[in-house]
């Protein structure tokens, strides 16, 4: 099958390459662009462990196919951290709140939160857990996901973040 | 699970879209949003030879008025439809589904135009469409024409569409100020097809029912519209008794299947219960 060319952003820097049009996203950014960050968890569409951001949405990237991501401007969990290796207040939040125990949703619930954050800055616990529903998270139970995205927001938005009472 | 190789075609118009399928015939497919056509290709359910993508097409985009009608363009995504403040203070009942649908990275990417063209009695809005007395704009080779979402399903995964059609627009009349609605949908889990799901618009005056319509979702091979049950409703009170009455009435048209979210007698039930549940929230909402 003839491949075709795509050019894109990915992290801010701008890629080309052919592909298949039969190549999924996920494989196009694992496999082709080494990046390993957004995970294939089900490959079914459900657990959103393949999570990116593209043009301002949440994208399972595992039910995509590269050419319909021509175009596009996309941000993985490898383009969150600063220049510098200083963390994202989201990732800064995953850690203290201990917001991942085994840490394979954690990109895909990270590039997740990140829109959730931009669309509403700052959520309630219900709306975070509304939010997030497109993420499955086999470990952690998801208590100490909304408290790190509760830290991150607040982080964001210049506040001190208060831990909920239990 | 990789889907069967396929040539990739990017129309940026309806004319070429149509032509290319009309060219293509069995071998081609329009894809959308693909968050049904993906999942199919992954497991080889559908092995198309060409994809004809229309999200090039501007034209198959945007929600506006017109008249005492809504057009919605069928590359609206549910996400779009969550955000439209025409929809939210005109038709609300489509932000209260849209939210049901899915889970919030499906509903970036899905459209409305993919949810009832497909034809998948699971889908959430079809049901709603019926409820609504929508119509759908569908250009095909021989040009274009109105199909109302009452006649369009015919079975699981037959609908009114032709080889080589393309649903441009979906255009909903919009309800009477101050009617009431709900889409009430019982799922095991958010990302989950209904078990069973009842839409209602009703318009009330003088604390009767004027005017009623009900949607099913999911417990037959197509969607329902259940036209007895309605008018049973219509000049009562929603006494306890007459609403008994109208949910028997929709349970008797109900032929869901037996599957992974219960037997069939358990989902036809549950259908009645959303219909009640449908019917008391739509009631509350209601002025007049
Ligand atoms: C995890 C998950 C959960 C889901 N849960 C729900 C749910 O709860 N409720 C629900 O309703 N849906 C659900 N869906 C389906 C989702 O809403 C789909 O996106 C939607 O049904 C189809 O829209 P699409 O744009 O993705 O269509 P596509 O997948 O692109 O297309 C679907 C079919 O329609 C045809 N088609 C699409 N657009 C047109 C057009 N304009 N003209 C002619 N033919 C067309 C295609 O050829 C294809 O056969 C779920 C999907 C996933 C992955
Ligand atoms: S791998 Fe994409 S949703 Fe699970
Ligand atoms: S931390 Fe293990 S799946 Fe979420």
């Amino acid at each position: 099958m003839a491949k075709s060319q795509v050019a894109m952003k990915v992290n801010g820097k701008t890629v080309e390459a052919l592909v298949e049009p039969r190549t999924l996203l996920i494989h196009f950014l694992r496999e082709q662009l080494s990046l390993t960050g957004p995970h294939i968890g089900c490959e079914t569409s459900h657990c959103g462990a393949c999570t990116v951001d593209l043009d301002g949405k949440s994208v399972k990237s595992c039910t995509m196919f590269a050419v319909q991501a021509n175009g596009a401007d996309i941000r993985t969990i490898e383009g969150m951290a600063n220049a510098d290796g200083t963390l994202h207040p989201l990732q800064e939040g995953f850690r203290e709140m201990h917001g991942l125990q085994c840490g394979f949703c954690t990109p895909g619930m990270i590039m997740r939160a990140y829109r959730l954050l931009q669309e509403n800055k700052n959520p309630s616990e219900e709306e975070i857990r509304f939010g997030i529903a497109g993420n499955l998270c086999r470990c952690t139970g998801y208590q100490n996901i909304v408290k790190a995205i509760q830290y991150a927001a607040a982080k964001l938005n210049g506040v001190p973040f208060q831990e909920a009472a239990e | 699970m990789i889907p069967g190789s396929f040539e990739y075609h990017r129309p940026s118009s309806v004319q070429e879209a149509i032509g290319l399928l009309a060219k293509l015939g069995d071998d081609g497919r329009a894809i959308a949003g693909g968050h049904t056509l993906i999942p199919m290709m992954k497991l080889r359910l559908a092995t198309p030879a060409h994809l004809v993508d229309l999200s090039g097409i501007a034209d198959l985009k945007g929600i506006r008025a017109d008249g005492s009608d809504i057009v919605i363009g069928a590359m609206t995504t549910q996400h779009e439809l969550i955000g439209s403040d025409l929809l939210a203070s005109n038709i609300p009942i489509l932000r209260e589904t849209s939210l049901q649908v899915a889970d919030p990275q499906v509903r970036y990417v899905g459209t409305l135009g993919g949810n009832v063209a497909n034809g998948d009695p699971g889908n959430d809005m079809p049901a709603v469409m019926m409820c609504l007395g929508a119509s759908y704009h569908v250009m095909g080779k021989g040009g274009e024409r109105r199909v109302a979402a009452r006649e369009f399903y015919q079975g699981a995964y037959f609908t009114a569409l032709e080889d080589g059609d393309v649903l441009t627009a979906i255009r909903i009349p919009v309800p009477p100020a101050g009617h009431g609605y709900a889409y009430e949908k019982l799922k095991r889990k958010i990302g989950d097809y209904a078990t069973a799901a009842a839409a209602v618009v009703l318009t009330m005056s003088g604390g009767k029912v004027a005017d009623c319509s009900i949607g099913l979702t999911n417990v037959a091979e197509t969607p329902l519209w259940a036209e007895e049950a309605a008018k049973i409703l219509n000049g009562s009170s929603l006494d306890a008794a007459t609403v008994k009455r109208a949910v028997a009435a929709a349970e008797a048209i109900t032929a869901p299947a037996a599957d992974a979210r219960g037997p069939a007698a358990y989902r036809t039930k549950m259908a009645g219960v959303m219909l009640a549940r449908a019917l008391a929230r739509a009631k509350s909402k209601a002025r007049g």
